[in-house]
């Protein structure tokens, strides 16, 4: 036997089998939340609110807590729209090829997707303690807004990054100005990815229990002002883990399937919205 | 950010030197001693448990999907691997309560004959390094599809198996890419926060062994919010605990990223 093969042999058996364990792992967890988290599903579950606080009491459901989840990763989308699109467009119509301001903002927006969440919130946190302001649902935005930023600035100047300079360059001979030329072309010939770069920050943001917990607080309310505390479904699973008594680990178990099956659906859904919108793109 | 969070944490060193509070073994708030090194020895215990786990299975895996796969099995498990990247923190949480926790108690410590709650060093890095698989795969195949396919046939033409070529061509070219997708990872877990706390036990000791509890840093910060308000220099010891991580984070980052860009400014 030649050494060399044997050695072939070893490592790419080692390699299936890494390769196995992983997506085997992956599994164990979707099964884990699955098997849990169906039985404790119910009509009650998702149309009512924890009854006798949300640590103690047995009865009732976690429709604050998606509501919320819902209204803080909506909220902080937008903001993070809000802002991420006209930094997109200034880097990709505005500034000049290899212009040294633009490589530092995509250099920082890289380094910044690696800060931890719990930092998010802790500096959401301070900015919170200066404003004047309490864990609220307009707190937890900020924070999550933040946090998905870069997330989601990156994913869409990707893509427009792909946009052939030819189409920009068509739009200008037209006498179309910068402005026109980055709504009217950029965007639209970006919109799946955009599409998916906003799916993809809401999928993030949903699912961050960290940067909410001192932003967002909690509470067994449906939230009704900007300036209230939220449950969100992150914290309805961390705390409600917690308690010692079955009733309420079930609505945990619960939350654990919602968020997990939320953001299976989202990333389903940012897949076949690529797809879909493709066809608006002009090759 | 490091401004707002410098700010909030002075008073606490303008009374202490920094080296004090980060050498400090004891962490007795209410009697104003803040000693951080239970906290960071604990960060860097789960973390060196979870890169020791992540690093090899993850890499044979790139290696595996970018050097050998057939490109139907390479379309299946990106997105596969891309979900297990969108499974929030949470959600490992729990699962590491519910599976990993047990195993360590009732399987993995007696084994070693020793007598273990489950929560601890070893539940916190098999968590983690769950976690920061998504992330190495997905830079070192990045780094793999950058090396000329070139470079790999005159390896492979000059007689060398694919492992061989995989080991001497492939790997030493990608050498600093791989280092700095191992670098993502580890800062990944060293800031990684609501699994950690619910899996490694939370007691402010520094841990001698895998099955000895810890009290990683962001779990601190974490737990401790809600009361820091109303012991004095409290806040400011836990803003001054998040601007360390966010510091070492920060540095992870950008020298990684900084290798990613020579590479990818290479291939042009």
């Amino acid at each position: 036997m030649d050494r060399r093969k044997v050695e072939e042999g070893i490592f790419k058996v080692l390699m299936l089998a890494s390769a196995f364990t992983i997506l085997f792992l992956l599994a164990l967890i979707v099964a884990t939340v699955v098997v849990k988290g169906l039985p404790a599903m119910s009509v009650a579950m998702i149309t009512q609110t924890p009854k006798g606080g949300y640590y103690l009491g047995k009865e009732g459901g976690i429709l604050n807590a998606i509501i919320g989840s819902l209204c803080l990763a909506g909220g902080a989308t937008l903001v993070a729209f809000l802002l991420g699109l006209p930094v997109v467009l200034y880097l990709n119509a505005y500034a000049r090829r290899g212009s040294l301001l633009a490589m530092f903002t995509r250099f920082s927006f890289d380094v910044l997707w690696g800060v931890p969440s719990i930092v998010y919130g802790a500096f959401g946190f301070t900015v919170m303690l200066f404003f004047g302001l309490g864990a609220s649902l307009l707190g937890g935005i900020i924070a999550v807004a933040l946090l998905i930023l870069p997330v989601m600035t990156r994913a869409m100047d990707e893509v427009m990054r792909l946009v052939p300079p030819e189409l920009t360059e068509a739009s200008y001979a037209l006498g179309a100005t910068k402005f026109e030329t980055s709504v009217k072309v950029l965007v639209r010939q970006a919109l799946p990815g955009i599409a998916t770069a906003v799916l993809l920050a809401f999928g993030r943001g949903i699912g961050d229990a960290a940067s909410v917990l001192f932003t967002a607080g909690f509470s067994d309310s449906i939230p009704c002002s900007l300036f209230r505390p939220a449950a969100t479904l992150p914290l309805a699973i961390f705390f409600q883990m917690g308690t010692p008594f079955p009733e309420v680990q079930e609505r945990a178990y619960a939350s654990a399937f919602i968020l997990t099956a939320l953001i299976l659906a989202i990333s389903i859904a940012a897949r076949l919205s690529a797809r879909r919108y493709a066809r608006h793109v002009v090759r | 950010m490091i401004l707002a969070l410098y700010q909030r944490s002075r008073p606490i060193l303008a009374l202490k030197p920094l080296a004090t509070l980060l050498c400090s073994t004891t962490w007795q708030p209410l009697r104003g001693l803040f000693g951080f090194l239970p906290f960071i020895m604990g960060t860097l215990w789960v973390t060196g448990v979870a890169i020791a786990i992540a690093v090899p299975l993850s890499l044979l895996t790139a290696i595996y999907l970018s050097e050998y796969a057939p490109r139907a099995v390479r379309e299946w498990t990106a997105p596969l691997i891309d979900l297990l990247a969108g499974i929030p923190s949470v959600v490992y949480g729990i699962w590491g309560v519910l599976v990993i926790v047990p195993l360590i108690k009732n399987h993995i410590a007696p084994l070693f004959g020793v007598i273990s709650t489950g929560y601890s060093v070893l539940a916190g890095g098999i968590v983690l390094a769950i976690m920061v698989f998504p992330i190495i795969i997905h830079v070192a195949t990045e780094v793999f599809r950058s090396i000329p396919a070139e470079i790999r046939e005159a390896s492979l033409a000059l007689g060398a198996t694919r492992w061989q070529t995989v080991k001497y061509v492939v790997m030493r070219r990608a050498l600093p890419g791989i280092i700095a997708a191992i670098v993502l990872g580890a800062s990944r877990a060293f800031g990684e926060t609501m699994a950690v706390l619910m899996v490694t036990g939370n007691v402010a000791r520094i841990p001698s062994s895998v099955l000895d509890p810890a009290y990683p840093l962001p779990a601190l910060i974490a737990n401790n919010y809600g009361e820091m308000l109303s012991i004095p220099l409290y806040d400011s010891a836990l803003l001054l605990a998040s601007l360390v991580l966010l510091l070492v984070v920060l540095l992870f980052n950008i020298i990684a990223r900084v290798v990613l860009l020579k590479i990818e400014g290479g291939m042009r």
